[in-house]
């Protein structure tokens, strides 16, 4: 009664937060929309592993576990993070330059170099996190916005793991990793014009990368800009998820219904091109739900980066969020045709279990921030 | 980040509102294929009802090339349970180029017998994208007796894909290349089906959306009668040649053989290439149809027709004489033409003959002297009556028109004017003019018909069929005529007992021991070209220059139920060596029926 009359008062929001889900360091609103965006995924899940039982059951796990890694990371106080910050990085680069040196061998006798094997894809999923925390960790105790050598030193801890990713080789992996780090580059207060300078040199010295390509990853940019030119080959999956989502029109084909889908012409339906499942049985208004949904999490997100009490807290909040506005935006554009396809899975809603933990963990990185008193 | 959250969707809105309509279409060809069903191709029957070309199932190994991680590994394997020729894999590679759609099955061997069938079902699970299709195929009970008559069909390739109709054959493998299988391409062929399945992305079929059968091509019916072509085939034997026989009434064709024939049934499973260059190659060039295609001079078998022309055009009587010495000569020349019965020792000659025994006898000089005394003009007209000189056939449409030489002719062809020694030679059959067994036994048909000319056809009548044109009579020969025409020819067989020089000329051979009336004319032709640019083996130029033997011939001669015309390549003498051929098939046809009489 007292605590109800306490609630509903004005000006005391901050105190009614205090409840006994702030108190075990969760966010009830930022869990609720993601429990959402995940019931939603489970749902359309279900539908793109035409109802198997299995995998379906597999999925809940897999969540749930994820939602457990959550709760555990935010448990933990953000001074354990910038004290194990540098730490978790030197283990991550150490560990990329095992996989590299082991790789090798693993290579000589493997053809398939886009398959995650574990030893492969573990160090690179702990970089999504381990980088942009190194990055913050370096920024926390220098003054903001930072120097021209202090960005030189970021940029050299971003580098370094990410160029070792894409040697792996797994440029996708290797630009979320280099994005991550760099959002928090850009949140220390990059100034805007080196941003632009950096577009425009990026861009000038495109030419001078396509060489430096593997005639794989030249294949599948060529491939975006013309998909028809292999039909049957390279150009199958984004023909295929392209027309899976156009054919999908306002209102989708009914759950279950989808014709791509369920007939196996959309391949990975599951994985990473799910988002061509919603498309074709939700339509355009399922995606656009989905999307509002990503959008109030990233919202939040940065609403609680914003309000966090120190500079770490602040920096990883905010690029953990564009991390995963990253995943979103890179996801969907690959499958409708925008992006060369990289091996990105659809937050919280493809298949798998990997990326759900990584993704999670960092939220549960950003409720500790939000939760734990200034330190 | 909003401007890219933009950029997202407006790229939705573009593909699921602007574009809808175009994925949407795409989605469905995706899903939704549509199948040609293949119409099964009309039946053809002899007169008799038996059933000459026939469909059957039959079991092919067919490969889904999507489904199979290395092709060649997977055909070396099968080769381990199946033999695979290099020729099956050429074919193979060829249709996976014409492959429509993916997930299409495309065969790899053809026509696997049970036992194949059998070990391949047992290590199916051993491969994965490799099936058995099953196809129906043409089928040829008799084999090579009516290869050249009824034809064959093939499996179509690329150029005729380009000639055929390409909706309309959508699905159809096989084509008739040959005899009625080709003439009745249309009749036989039916209407293509079609069936709209839906499919995954494997081919593999999850049901049917909509079906439209197929009709199958319609039954022919063909005036041939199985039985008088297998005795006109043993007749024939293993000789080189042709024999052609109608129906005087009806110019239905009874029997068309052409030796050495071919078995159609290899043309339609495939035979290799090394094969079918042994056949292609041969000297006895068994797929050419001599019936139909092969051009002769006629030699005396035309005497009936110069003989008429001479009456009509009154520049003889059936009465009239000429002193056969058994050589002639044109005014103011040279040149000697010779009588048959001349030999280096004995200048020969038939003595007085007037037209009957010019026949009977058949005596050049009397021809000779007949062939000049018409204008060339007179004797072509009268000759084209009898369609000498172009396809009377009402549906062989590839049936050569043989040559009735004329001075334009001649003119255009030789840049030469008609001397009065080309009107000699025709006299005899001999020279440019030259005549198919096929036209040889219409000429026979049309004095079996006393002037009745009949178009020659392959199938008895039926709505949607080609219908005969109207064909006049030959115009002249009053019914007198024509009686004493038929009498002249009974002549050549039955006049016996009167000392060499008064019998007919196959009597001896087919005219003793016959017991109906026959009237015939034999001929025996003059190879005078050897075939050049062949292999120079002795024996066989020897056996080519050898003479080609004639006879015409027809019965009952009163009441006429079979009109015949054979040709023996190389054979010899004309009543010696075809005669007894046209005997032998005339008596198959007529005995029975006498007796049931």
């Amino acid at each position: 009664m007292n605590q109800d009359f306490i609630r509903s008062m004005p000006g005391h929001t901050r105190v009614s937060q205090m409840t006994w889900l702030h108190r075990i360091h969760i966010d009830p609103i930022l869990l609720f929309l993601l429990a959402t965006v995940a019931t939603y995924g489970l749902m359309v899940l279900y539908s793109a592993v035409n109802g198997d039982e299995v995998l379906f059951n597999a999925q809940i796990v897999r969540l749930s576990l994820a939602f457990a890694v959550l709760a555990v990371g935010a448990q933990l106080p953000p001074r354990l993070y910038v004290r194990w910050a540098p730490f978790v990085y030197v283990f991550g680069v150490i560990l990329l330059v095992l996989v590299l040196l082991v790789g090798v061998t693993v290579k000589g006798a493997q053809r398939w170099l886009d398959i995650p094997g574990i030893t492969r894809f573990q160090p690179s999923e702990l970089m999504k996190i381990g980088v942009p925390m190194a990055v913050a960790w370096y920024f926390h105790d220098k003054p903001l916005p930072p120097s021209f050598k202090d960005i030189c030193v970021a940029l050299v801890i971003v580098a370094v793991p990410a160029l070792f990713i894409v040697r792996q080789p797994d440029l996708g992996t290797g630009i979320l990793v280099a994005l991550s780090g760099l959002s928090v580059v850009v949140l220390a207060g990059l100034p805007w014009r080196w941003m632009l300078y950096s577009v425009i040199g990026f861009t000038a010295a495109a030419p001078a990368l396509w060489p430096i390509l593997t005639a794989y990853q030249r294949r599948r940019i060529l491939t975006l800009f013309d998909p028809e030119s292999d039909p049957l080959g390279a150009g199958w999956n984004i023909m295929q998820s392209t027309t899976a989502i156009g054919s999908g029109g306002l209102t989708g084909k009914g759950l279950m219904q989808g014709t791509q889908s369920h007939l196996d012409f959309l391949t990975e339906a599951q994985t990473d091109f799910i988002i061509a499942v919603v498309g074709e049985e939700l339509g355009l208004i399922g995606i656009v739900v989905l999307l509002v949904l990503y959008v109030l999490i990233i919202g939040r997100g940065l609403y609680m980066a914003v309000q966090a009490e120190s500079t770490f807290g602040r920096l990883l909040a905010g690029a953990l969020t564009m991390t995963f506005f990253v995943y979103v935006f890179v996801n969907i554009a690959m499958v409708s045709g925008l992006l060369p396809v990289v091996g990105v899975p659809l937050p919280l809603v493809s298949y798998g279990g990997t990326s759900a933990i990584t993704l999670m963990a960092g939220f549960g990185i950003i409720m500790s921030i939000r939760t734990h008193k200034a330190w | 980040m909003i401007v890219l959250l933009g950029v997202l969707v407006v790229r939705l809105v573009h593909l699921q509102v602007w574009e809808y309509q175009a994925y949407q279409t795409r989605s469905d060809q995706n899903r939704i294929q549509v199948q040609a069903l293949a119409p099964p191709r009309g039946l053809v029957f002899d007169r008799r009802g038996e059933l000459l070309a026939d469909n059957r199932t039959t079991y092919n190994l067919s490969l889904v090339t999507e489904r199979i991680e290395s092709l060649a590994g997977t055909i070396q394997r099968i080769n381990d349970i199946v033999s695979i020729t290099p020729a099956d894999i050429s074919g193979f590679e060829k249709r996976l180029a014409r492959k429509q759609r993916p997930f299409e099955s495309v065969a790899l061997r053809l026509s696997l017998t049970e036992e194949e069938r059998a070990v391949l079902a047992v290590n199916r699970h051993r491969f994965a994208g490799v099936g058995i299709d099953t196809e129906l195929i043409r089928y040829y009970p008799y084999g090579p007796l009516f290869s050249h008559a009824v034809g064959s069909v093939r499996r179509i390739n690329e150029e005729d894909l380009r000639q055929l109709d390409e909706t309309a054959y959508t699905g159809t493998k096989f084509v008739g290349k040959r005899g009625v299988e080709k003439s009745y391409e249309r009749v036989l062929h039916g209407e293509v089906g079609y069936q709209q399945v839906e499919a995954d992305a494997h081919g593999r079929i999850q049901g049917v959306l909509e079906n439209r059968p197929a009709i199958s091509g319609s039954n022919i019916t063909l005036h041939l009668d199985s039985r008088l072509q297998i005795a006109a085939a043993a007749a024939l034997g293993e000789r080189r040649g042709a024999i052609v026989a109608i129906e005087p009434a009806t110019g239905g064709i009874l029997a068309l053989v052409s030796q050495p024939g071919y078995d159609p049934n290899l043309f339609v499973s495939g035979m290799s290439g090394a094969d079918f260059k042994v056949m292609s190659d041969s000297l006895y060039t068994p797929m050419f149809n001599r019936a139909v295609n092969g051009q002769y001079a006629p030699g005396s078998t035309i005497k009936p027709i110069v003989a008429l022309a001479g009456i009509v055009n009154k520049v003889t009587t059936w009465e009239e004489t000429i002193q056969d010495e058994g050589w002639f000569k044109l005014p103011n020349q040279d040149r000697i033409y010779r009588d048959w019965t001349w030999t280096r020792t004995n200048s020969g000659g038939q003595g007085v003959v007037n037209m009957n025994r010019a026949i009977y006898r058949s005596s050049n000089v009397y021809f000779y002297d007949l062939a000049t005394r018409l204008s060339i003009d007179q004797l072509v007209s009268f000759a084209d009556q009898f369609g000498i000189g172009r396809n009377l056939a009402l549906d062989i449409d590839d049936a050569s028109p043989g040559l009735l030489p004329d001075p334009v002719w001649k003119q255009g062809y030789k840049g030469e004017v008609w001397y009065p020694g080309d009107s000699v030679n025709m006299g005899i059959g001999q020279g440019d003019l030259l005549v198919t067994p096929l036209q040889m036994a219409t000429v026979a048909a049309t004095i079996a018909n006393r002037g009745r000319v009949v178009q020659p056809r392959m199938a008895i009548e039926r709505a949607g069929f080609a219908t005969a044109a109207s064909v006049l009579p030959v115009v002249g020969p009053t019914p007198d005529d024509w009686e004493a025409m038929v009498d002249s020819m009974e002549d050549v067989v039955h006049r016996g007992n009167k000392g060499f020089g008064g019998n007919g000329t196959a009597w001896a051979h087919i005219g003793r021991d016959i017991s109906y009336r026959m009237a015939g004319k034999s001929g025996t032709v003059q190879v005078v070209e050897i075939k050049q640019g062949e292999e120079y083996d002795e024996e066989l130029l020897e056996e080519f220059d050898r003479k080609h033997a004639w006879f015409i011939a027809f019965a009952p001669a009163d009441d006429p139920v079979i009109a015949i015309a054979v040709l023996v390549e190389n054979g010899g003498g004309g009543s010696s060596v075809a005669g007894p051929v046209a005997r032998e098939v005339i008596d198959s046809y007529l005995l029975p029926q006498l007796v049931s009489r």
